[in-house]
């Protein structure tokens, strides 16, 4: 079958490898039908994750056809189409059981501070992922969901990460009627953030990233007030003066540690590796944000550490929330806001590729270019 | 097994009187109404025995049920990942050391294509062809570059230990080092061959 291959920081092809077998009763292998590159893919392709291992498989954002299952999976089919969630959960330890299947203990062996996540290195676990014709799903009967007849597929991906993560990031901001939320990053999951902050309540919706396509698609798929930071000399003193002095109710940090903005952050995160990334976007967040309020973070950050106001977050009495999205524990509420119209996620999609071209999909992802703001690999043909 | 209440709380003056349901930052992230007991005490799925060489966090006392089997460890990359995993997830050194080797498993992984007569077409896997169609600014400085610094490599080991050409090697590398832009080739050293190899394949 063909598959993605890491051959090392921003190198990635498409090669023949050996099919995945079940390993594992509760395992299922899916033939996968669409597969998108996420921007969290993107510190893989970057390097900036410890473990990430040549010859590696990337993508936890698929949706298949069931292949094959093993003897001790009841709730799938052969030839079910299912969405899959990024985290592999078991559904049965202490953590999955309190609804954190993001957090689940049975799934990785080489870390306990984040659960199993396909294709996403040896940190989350070592599990090939989906950008792939076949892949391996473990606890089948868990994580996977059938996807609905009158669902698109194209929003069924979506709801693999991006829209649950999103939507999560807005829920953890506690918001409340009134309040004034800003997203840090205009990438699909700060998108889906911005449009799920209004289903929350929110009176006032501000988007800050520097790429001007995605703030123009922001504006108008949030909708939400966008700003450039390129074009602004101090964000902080921006954002409280759009908020009389006080800062928003809300922040929420869907950039992590690819950001850009701050010289000091980019030598000492991004090329030194001295900090896991460039922590701006949440110094940002932690500054602006309302004395009392609320600091939701999404954005992937390495396991190291980051360079972050620590001591204003003790001063301003900020509560800091923050979490990998349990898609499990999401999807029901999603699926209904689809159905309803309250979100139309597959808008977000700009490009559709053959899982051969692999390659330049990444480098149109991680350089900006076409507009890109999402793309789906498509490794089975249409 | 560690049950919720590890000592007899009752005869404890005022234990518990404060307890207020509604003040809990955590839900609906965790959902811990019902929950009776705390510690390793589910049923447990089956466990998989891995085929290939997994390594395991400290922090955990058990192999989790499920493990992923891609890519196990190996070569000298993987000689430092086994030491690396002598520690913790709260060790730095855990972290650096695998930094170091993903970027000495990069070198691994080209020798190990060229042990299989495959030369990787870098170019291609960088996106070039991406980069051609969509930005041919960025393109051209950067084959350029990449152009650039190849020659100069070549006319350094060409004019090393020559003792009649004492000017000749250091001049050309020089520009062309600080030419690199940032980030897109600046990873991975890009060795000078492939790249005139490859030219054909861009045009
Ligand atoms: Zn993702
Ligand atoms: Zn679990």
């Amino acid at each position: 079958m063909l598959a993605m291959n890491y051959r090392g920081p921003y190198r990635v092809r498409a090669d023949e490898r050996p099919m995945p077998r079940i390993l594992h009763p509760e395992d299922a292998i899916v033939r996968v039908t669409r597969s998108c590159i996420c921007g969290s893919d993107l510190h893989l392709y970057h390097g900036m994750v410890p473990d990430t291992r040549v010859g590696m498989t990337f993508g936890h954002e698929f949706c298949g056809t069931v292949e094959q299952v093993g003897a001790e999976v009841r709730n799938l089919n052969v030839g079910d189409h299912v969405l899959v969630p990024f985290n592999i959960a078991c559904g049965k330890c202490h953590f999955c059981q309190q609804g954190l299947f993001g957090n689940c203990h049975e799934s990785n062996a080489q870390a306990t501070a984040v659960g199993g996540i396909y294709g996403y290195s040896h940190t989350a676990g070592g599990y090939d992922g989906g950008q792939a014709q076949y892949v391996r799903v473990p606890y089948a009967d868990v994580g996977p969901m059938v996807i609905p007849d009158w669902m698109d597929p194209d929003d069924a991906v979506l709801l693999t990460d991006v829209v649950p993560t999103g939507y999560q990031a807005a829920e953890m901001g506690g918001i409340q009627p009134g309040d004034t939320v800003v997203v840090f990053g205009a990438g699909p999951v700060g998108l889906m953030a911005a449009r799920s902050a209004w289903l929350f309540g929110a009176s006032r919706v501000i988007v800050i990233d520097h790429v001007e396509y995605r703030l123009d698609f922001a504006r108008v798929f949030g909708p939400a007030e966008v700003y450039n930071f390129r074009e602004i000399d101090d964000m902080v003193v921006f954002l409280k003066k759009l908020t009389d002095s006080l800062g928003p109710d809300v922040c929420i940090d869907a950039v992590g540690g690819d950001a850009a903005g701050s010289a000091i952050q980019t030598l000492l995160g991004t090329k030194l590796k001295l900090e896991a990334g460039n922590a701006i976007a949440l110094h940002w967040a932690i500054n602006s944000v309302k004395k009392g309020g609320i600091v939701s973070i999404v954005g992937v950050y390495g396991p190291t550490g980051n360079i972050i106001p620590i001591g204003n977050v003790v001063n301003k009495g900020i509560t800091i929330r923050a979490n990998q999205a349990s898609v499990k524990r999401l999807l029901p509420r999603l699926i209904d806001h689809i159905k309803n119209g309250h979100m139309n996620p597959k808008a977000m999609i700009t490009h559709r590729v053959p899982l051969t071209d692999v390659a330049d999909a990444y480098h149109i992802f991680a350089a900006k270019l076409d507009g890109c703001i999402k793309p789906v690999l498509l490794p089975n043909g249409l | 097994m560690m049950t919720k209440a590890m000592v007899d709380t009752s005869a404890m003056p005022g234990w518990g009187v404060d307890a207020d349901a509604e003040n809990n930052p955590t839900w609906p992230m965790r959902q811990i109404d019902n929950q009776q007991t705390r510690g390793l005490s589910w049923q447990r799925p089956a466990q998989q025995h891995p085929h290939v060489e997994v390594l395991r966090s400290i922090e955990h006392n058990r192999l989790p049920a499920v493990i992923g089997t891609s890519t196990p460890p190996s070569g000298l990359s993987g000689a430092i990942r086994r030491y690396a995993f002598r520690r913790s997830e709260s060790d730095w050194w855990h972290w650096l050391l695998l930094m170091g080797a993903d970027r000495i498993n990069v070198v691994e992984g080209v020798i190990e294509d060229l042990a299989h007569g495959k030369v990787p077409n870098i170019p291609a896997e960088l996106g070039a062809k991406a980069e051609w169609k969509y930005n041919k600014k960025g393109f051209v400085l950067k084959a350029g570059t990449v152009l650039a610094l190849g020659l100069g490599v070549a006319a350094m080991l060409r004019g090393g230990p020559r003792p009649d050409s004492a000017e000749e090697p250091a001049a050309p590398a020089e520009p062309a080092t600080t030419m690199l832009p940032a980030p897109y080739w600046e990873t991975p050293p890009v060795p000078a061959a492939p790249v005139v190899l490859i030219a054909p394949d861009i045009a």
